[in-house]
């Protein structure tokens, strides 16, 4: 087996790991004396993170020249997706338990939960075109399509950000992480638009 | 997708020999230890829960339960008709940002705080003004249990059996002059007990305020207790406000200051987010918080959400104190 093929099934593993902590937390009823607001908490805390480890990839790829590292990308996506779709979940069975009526409205009017359905929408799309065959069919469209993942990141910021009466450190450590991953691309995308040199070479380990 | 082939591969990327022998042997072991590691993640809370909630009693004094109140007589003023919410989920879980920003945090970190020996200084336009011990400072007036709804501004509440003193009864003793129109309470501030203090997340030491008329009203009390033990420190120990048609924000926790002031108190929550969080706070399902609905609340305890009710169910005891003032100036 390839490295990056054991690599990737560690990662699995562990990734699966957060919602087995909170099956076993709901098992032993140590979700604290609100369990609904407990786990909303809990899986969009793990949703954002994926989403923030998922724009890991591509700058530790770079920066190390570790090319297979390419082949995480998709899965660390898809469980950011996977956590964003229990969080969604959570909201709308436990929390509103398919109050549509308060629901719709909390979407029209709540910022906060507007910024987190819109976040909650493109991570489906992307989740949705994340087949081979979508990469196919879409070809050159489907770059564009998934550059989606930043706007989602900073929506996703943005609904955490709003969705807490102060500023809790979780989020500035996802703030940070986040500010640091976007700049790296920013930083990159200059440089190689003002050296050619290092441009012909980007285009070469460039698969984005 | 076009996937082009890596640049030429430089000496520094070539993999030792010894270290390439030995690679099948490496993944396998990394294999087991991430196995081992995730399944030591998920059982190991099961092994270790009880020992260390045992541990944390003996090792956190002030955090479990108090010591028991004599002579606490029941109030008419009780809220009747409620299921009273545990001992365990009043005691775990609330807000006290002066021991960190999550609500698990007060139990997990009130142990610092020292509530004796504790002093209660009082100031202002007051005949009589100083600074007492906490004994000296409760010891003249009976205490009684109160049975209230208590209404988060995040949208969850409790029904809580405080033990405490009529607010009017500790304003008379020191009795205030007329040019007193509020009152205001001033958290301790000692940053070694209280590690939030070190932080910046709020300006500290936390302020609340009443106006004079709702200090006297009858159901405002300073609690000592609840389930007729002294208050644990996460609660708010050893003395704290207690104002159950306000939210929760109100219930300025370990007092050490009473001012009888002029000028209407700038509480903290004001402060920090003044179109958000208003002087008065009084609970109200009509007018929601900016970014929230304020019409529904989760109890603790129950699945389904309840309605908010106006003065969070108190509107016969409590709406004259704002007859004609615009509701949504009392947020």
């Amino acid at each position: 087996m390839k490295p990056i093929v054991v690599f990737k099934r560690i990662i699995f593993a562990a990734a699966l790991v957060p919602a087995a902590a909170l099956l076993s937390d709901a098992y032993r009823g140590n979700l604290t004396a609100n369990p609904i607001e407990y786990i909303t908490h809990t899986t969009g805390d793990w949703a954002i993170r994926f989403l923030i480890i998922t724009l890991a990839v591509t700058p530790i790829r770079r920066i190390t020249g570790w090319n297979p590292i390419i082949q995480l990308r998709r899965m660390l996506g898809l469980f950011s997706f996977f956590y964003a779709t229990l969080h969604f979940l959570t909201w709308f069975v436990l929390d509103w338990f398919f109050d549509f009526r308060q629901m719709a409205k909390d979407v029209a009017m709540r910022p906060f939960i507007t910024l987190g359905m819109a976040t909650f929408l493109m991570l489906l799309a992307l989740a949705m075109t994340s087949t081979k065959a979508s990469i196919r069919r879409l070809g050159r469209k489907w770059t564009q399509l998934h550059r989606l993942i930043y706007v989602a990141a900073v929506t996703a910021l943005f609904h955490f950000w709003l969705a807490r009466k102060t500023v809790v450190p979780q989020f500035q450590v996802v703030l940070v992480a986040a500010i640091l991953l976007l700049g790296f691309r920013a930083w990159w995308t200059l440089r190689t638009r003002t050296h050619p040199r290092a441009s012909a070479a980007q285009r070469a380990t460039r698969s984005t | 997708m076009v996937i082009r082939r890596a640049p030429d591969l430089r000496f520094s990327d070539i993999t030792p020999k010894s270290l390439y022998l030995r690679r099948r042997e490496f993944l396998q072991t990394a294999a087991g230890a991430a196995i081992g590691a995730a399944a030591v993640a998920v059982a190991s809370p099961f092994a270790a829960t009880v020992a260390a909630q045992q541990q944390q009693q003996q090792q956190r004094p002030g955090t479990g339960h108090g010591t028991k109140l004599a002579n606490v007589k029941k109030s008419p003023l009780s809220t009747a008709g409620e299921k009273v919410t545990s001992w365990d989920d009043i005691t775990s879980y609330n807000n006290f940002y002066e021991f960190g920003p999550y609500k698990e945090d007060p139990k997990e970190y009130a142990w610092r705080l020292k509530p004796r020996p504790w002093t209660i200084t009082v100031e202002g336009y007051a005949a009589k003004k100083g600074t007492f011990g906490f004994d000296e400072f409760i010891q003249p007036y009976p205490l009684e249990e109160r049975v209230y709804r208590m209404r988060c501004v995040e949208a969850w509440s409790m029904v809580i059996p405080w033990v405490g003193i009529p607010l009017k009864d500790i304003i008379a003793t020191y009795q205030p002059t007329s040019q007193a129109k509020y009152v205001e309470f001033v958290t301790a501030f000692n940053p070694a007990q209280m590690p939030g203090q070190s932080t910046r997340m709020l300006p500290w030491p936390y302020v609340e305020g009443l106006r004079m008329d709702e200090a006297m009203n009858p159901l405002a009390i300073l609690a000592v207790g609840l389930y007729e033990e002294t208050l644990p420190n996460q609660d708010g120990a050893p003395i704290r406000l207690v104002v159950p048609w306000k939210y929760g924000f109100k219930g300025v926790k370990s007092i050490a200051k009473i001012r009888f002031v002029d000028y209407q108190p700038k509480n903290t929550w004001q402060v920090m987010t003044p179109n958000e969080y208003g002087f008065y706070a009084n609970v109200n399902p009509n007018v929601d918080h900016p970014r929230w609905s304020q019409a529904s609340e989760r109890r603790i305890g129950e699945f389904f959400r309840r309605k908010t009710l106006p003065f969070n169910g108190y509107a016969d005891q409590v709406a004259s104190l704002y007859a004609g003032m615009d509701p949504k100036k009392l947020y």
